[in-house]
């Protein structure tokens, strides 16, 4: 049980079919995040990140739908299950923390009727000891005078509260995946920090498997153990923070450092990838990233980009960084 | 929240005193009411001793201060038809008009949240599909046509159900109710539908467009998300958030249900005040459709205050907001 | 500016305006949609049927030497018992062509229908013009009349007013200015919503820069509310008034058949279903049956029309 994976995606297909054809958002994604890990998922807007999360939760929008690869729960599979059963599971096996605590909760409910509700949808206690555990949740993530404060609406709390909140009730049955879908993108600087240890510490503490879906590569520096790097659904880069970070292998994830400010990496200047990322409908042959890469070759403009079979299970190119070739070290 | 309950009810003020305005300027313009009362073959003596009985040698302001006064006091005069208290002819008349407004009114409210819900929640379905289709025929179908068509088919093919009137009425102190028996509750069905039919519709549609809003809001996808069940996402979650904004048009709504009660009175002949009405703009008897007009702007705005009081009671945002900010 | 290069080669011929038409979003929206394709068509042949009554219609019924009290009651398609005549709608009790006062019916309806909706229009977008652009006192009054207003149901309002209308005609004029007395109840009493929906365009074209542009070079506020705003504000009340036509022609009918509308000797759709009501009971269903299912129909097409046009002129709202 200790070696199985919290949440294990393999080959996960999602399609959407719209009138120009089928999409493919999220393409042949593979990953595994441990109990008490912090996957970091990155990439523009449009790359599939936020597609996988709601993959993996079972809340897709339709028309868009699974249509291969599997996702397994505790070794379990979940990708397969009719939507009652995969409703128990949410909540209790796996919940969701959503970018903006605004609009997150219900604005005519109390704290505490919504926390309440969702510890009774999953445990068979009774209301009081429901609403004992709630005020214990609010306490656990840093909400002060919670037995007082469970009364309140929604709107009597600050942003950075509210997220807190929306933490709470994320994890108040005690799922082992948490699922954030850029938890910190909608708050202040100074509170986006304070959330981001708050998660940290519960996933230390608990042993909760985090997937952090972000685009922000500050985030991952500081809170992940380790990122996927997603480009135009499909993986690009996947590995280990401090590997990836300081040591990229796919030229998009070379180019994302080198655009973004980090601390880590001193005074140097700043550069932008050329072009945008395609949209889904108009994906040019070849690896999807080839009209932006500095290295791309006759290879990457005709063969499809591999699967993340080179350089160890890393980068998903057909050439990366620093594996034999030698122009690449102006990058 | 007091501040805010008192300026409504000044707006609320201002509004009747506007409408007592145009109500006003119909016994003073329109037409000279001696002539509608007394027939071809009149004295001067006639005229003169009518003129003083209803008033009319008073000069303006003597008028206009005597009619809000009166009107103060439910006092409108003598009908220019019947020659009688036109507070005593409505007060008789208003029961039938009540108790017909009030079983439709519930049939439209129930019925239109209930169907709107459904239509919502069963967005993709064929059998919402169909009734999202029939209800924009409801909608371009008159409501005098509806009533008609119901006439056609259950009393005059079917014959189950009477065509007009009131059928039997118990008397209990001032007010006639048909709530008693049977050929009462009888007649009053096909009526019923006539007039809540419409309000239905638009009720159901208000309702189905807001619940599909609020069912695309985060705070929805996050209960799924927490594994709520279907029926508390829409129910507890969804329908709460819904019924805010439906509240304010609803009670519009079943406000104007009062008023085109005078179709429906017409087609079946109900004998509340709305066949009162529209006899009185027939014979073009002021008294009767001043005082008519006066109590339905009564009847509005005081929905209207409901209306917004309940707005208070459901949404926290607001008690907040007014309590606090005091703006 | 100086760069400019005359273009020299022959280019194609510029696509004929009508062909634009054909190819332009609306048309696409339109061909894309058969309910009002079919809506439309529907709408086409009744208002053609109503305005060639004189040469379509078999028989004036508004002529009382044609009539004959014989042919009183024919049933649709059967020849009359004593005259022998035949009528495709049959006759009422006066014996007159059912087809042919529905025609003419339809006439009245769609004439106090179009010219109600177009009182309100123009009443509707002055004042709103006036009141988004001017402000101040005048969008004040403006603007608290309306709220009065729309505090009663239109058809309320319009009852009220031709009541009070017809209180001020001499008795002698009541049933000559009756259609007139109709167009007016009808047409103040809708014009709340153009000016509510004008007013909120202009108050947000108003701070656009090119007003100020506009300003700053002297235009006259006229000259900018007239050239500028009201361009801008063409596609909501083209929306608005699309509905409005279903609506005023729904309104007239209601009245008239309540009996404050249209008079007995004008009769519009209204005042024949209120004949025809008289029928119902004792077996003359075509008397009142046909004028209901046009009224039902040019209702009903108006409609739909509407609802597609205010989809295809602004997705957003769907």
């Amino acid at each position: 049980m200790t070696d199985t994976p919290v949440l294990s995606v393999r080959n996960l297909v999602v399609e959407i079919p719209t009138r120009h054809g089928l999409l493919r958002p999220v393409d042949d994604v593979s990953y595994d995040i441990e109990a008490g890990e912090i996957l970091g998922v990155v990439g523009e807007s449009g790359a599939g990140k936020s597609m996988t999360g709601n993959a993996v939760i079972g809340l897709l929008d339709p028309p868009a739908r699974i249509t291969s690869g599997e996702i397994l729960l505790s070794g379990q599979p979940i990708h397969n299950l009719e939507r009652s059963a995969l409703r128990r599971l949410r909540g209790k096996k796996m919940g969701m923390i959503f970018q903006d605590p605004l609009t997150s909760l219900n604005p005519l409910l109390t704290i505490g009727d919504q926390l309440s509700e969702t510890i009774l949808e999953h445990l068979d206690i009774s209301q009081t000891q429901a609403r004992k555990r709630a005020i214990a949740a609010l306490e656990e993530v840093g909400i002060p005078a919670a037995s007082a404060r469970i009364n309140s609406y929604p709107h009597e709390f600050s942003g950075g509260m509210r997220q807190r909140v929306v933490i709470a009730l994320a994890l108040c049955a005690e799922p082992d995946l948490i699922i954030a879908d850029e938890p910190t993108t909608a708050l202040d600087v100074s509170v986006q920090a304070q959330i981001m240890a708050l998660l940290k510490r519960l996933c230390r503490d608990r042993g909760v498997a985090v997937m952090l879906v972000t685009h922000d590569m500050g985030v991952i520096a500081e809170a992940a153990d380790r990122v996927a790097v997603m480009y135009a659904g499909r993986l690009a880069e996947l590995g280990a923070v401090r590997e990836v970070l300081t040591n990229a292998r796919h030229p998009y994830t070379a180019g994302l450092m080198a655009s973004t400010p980090l601390a880590s990496q001193g005074r140097k200047r700043l550069r932008q990838i050329p072009g945008a990322m395609p949209r889904l409908g108009a994906l040019p042959t070849g690896c999807a990233f080839h009209p932006r890469c500095d290295h791309a070759q006759d290879q990457c403009r005709q063969e499809p980009g591999p699967t993340l079979d080179r350089c160890d299970g890393r980068a998903a190119c057909w050439f990366p960084i620093g594996a034999d070739t030698k122009e690449e070290a102006q990058a | 929240m007091l501040a805010y309950i008192i300026r409504r009810v000044f707006q609320s003020a201002l509004v009747l005193l506007v409408v007592g305005l145009v109500a006003f300027s119909m016994f003073s313009f329109v037409g000279d009411p001696v002539d509608n009362m007394l027939g071809q073959e009149r004295t001067q003596a006639d005229i003169e001793r009518l003129r003083e009985t209803l008033g009319l040698d008073q000069p303006f302001v003597v008028q206009y201060w005597r009619f809000l006064e009166q009107a103060a006091q439910g006092n409108f005069g003598l009908s220019y038809r019947q020659g009688r208290p036109v507070a005593e002819i409505l007060v008789e008349r208003l029961p039938a008009t009540l108790e017909l407004a009030f079983v439709s009114g519930l049939m439209a409210l129930f019925g239109g949240i209930a169907l709107g819900i459904f239509t919502a929640i069963r967005r993709r379905g064929v059998s919402a599909n169909i009734i999202m289709t029939a209800s924009l025929i409801g909608v371009s179908l008159p409501t005098f046509l509806i009533g008609i068509l119901l006439i056609y088919l259950f009393s005059v093919e079917l014959g189950w159900l009477p065509s007009f009137g009131r059928g039997e009425v118990t008397r209990i102190g001032n007010w006639t109710t048909g709530f008693l028996t049977t050929s009462g509750l009888k007649a009053l069905i096909l009526p019923a539908i006539t007039l809540g039919l419409y309000q239905m519709t638009l009720i159901m549609r208000l309702v189905r467009t807001e619940m599909l809003e609020v069912l695309r809001m985060d705070y929805i996808r996050f209960a799924r998300a927490r594994g709520i069940r279907e029926k508390s996402v829409n129910f507890r979650h969804a329908l709460k958030n819904t019924l805010v904004p439906v509240i304010t048009i609803t009670g519009l709504q079943l406000g104007s249900i009062i008023a085109f009660a005078i179709i429906t009175e017409t087609v079946f002949q109900w004998p509340g005040v709305g066949l009162l009405f529209i006899n009185a703009i027939q014979f073009v008897d002021i008294p009767v459709m001043a005082a008519y007009l006066m109590m339905i702007s009564v009847m509005f705005v005081g929905i209207n205050l409901i209306v917004d009081m309940l707005y208070f009671a459901i949404d926290p945002r607001l008690r907040a907001d007014r309590t606090a900010g005091g703006h | 500016m100086a760069d400019t290069t005359p273009i020299t080669a022959p280019s194609p011929a510029p696509p004929s305006r009508l062909r634009r038409a054909w190819e332009s979003d609306l048309a696409w929206s339109f061909r894309h949609a058969p309910v009002a394709m079919a809506s439309f068509f529907v709408v086409t042949l009744l208002i053609l049927g109503a305005v060639l009554a004189p040469l379509i219609a078999p028989h004036d019924p508004f002529d009382p030497a044609t009539l004959n009290l014989m042919n009183g009651f024919t049933p649709p398609g059967q020849a009359n018992a004593f005259t022998g005549e035949l009528f495709l709608l049959g006759t009422d009790d006066q014996g007159r062509d059912v087809f042919s006062t529905i025609l003419y019916g339809m006439r009245i309806s769609l004439f106090v229908g179009f010219s109600a909706v177009l009182l309100a229009m123009v009443l509707g977008v002055t004042l709103g013009l006036l009141a988004g652009y001017v402000g101040g006192w005048t969008e004040t009054i403006i603007m608290r009349i309306a709220d009065v207003q729309l505090t009663f149901p239109a058809i309320l309002v319009a009852m009220l007013i031709f009541g009070i209308a017809k209180g001020i005609t001499p008795p002698e004029y009541r049933n000559e200015m009756a259609i007139w007395v109709l167009i007016l109840a009808i047409g103040l009493s809708d014009w709340v919503q153009f000016a509510r929906v004008v007013r909120g365009a202009t108050l947000v074209e108003k701070n656009k820069e090119y007003i100020q542009a506009a300003r700053l070079i002297g235009r006259t506020p006229f000259s900018i509310m007239l050239r500028h705003i009201l361009p801008n504000v063409l596609n909501p009340v083209l929306v608005i008034a699309t509905i409005s036509l279903a609506l005023a022609i729904i309104a007239e009918a209601t009245l008239s058949f309540l009996g404050v509308g249209a008079p007995p000797t004008k009769p519009s759709l209204g005042t024949l279903i209120r004949i025809g009501q008289e029928f119902m009971f004792s077996g003359e269903w075509w008397i009142l049956l046909f004028p209901a299912a046009t009224l039902l129909a040019l209702a009903l097409s108006i409609n739909l029309l509407g609802d597609w046009l205010r989809d295809a002129l602004n997705p957003r709202l769907r």
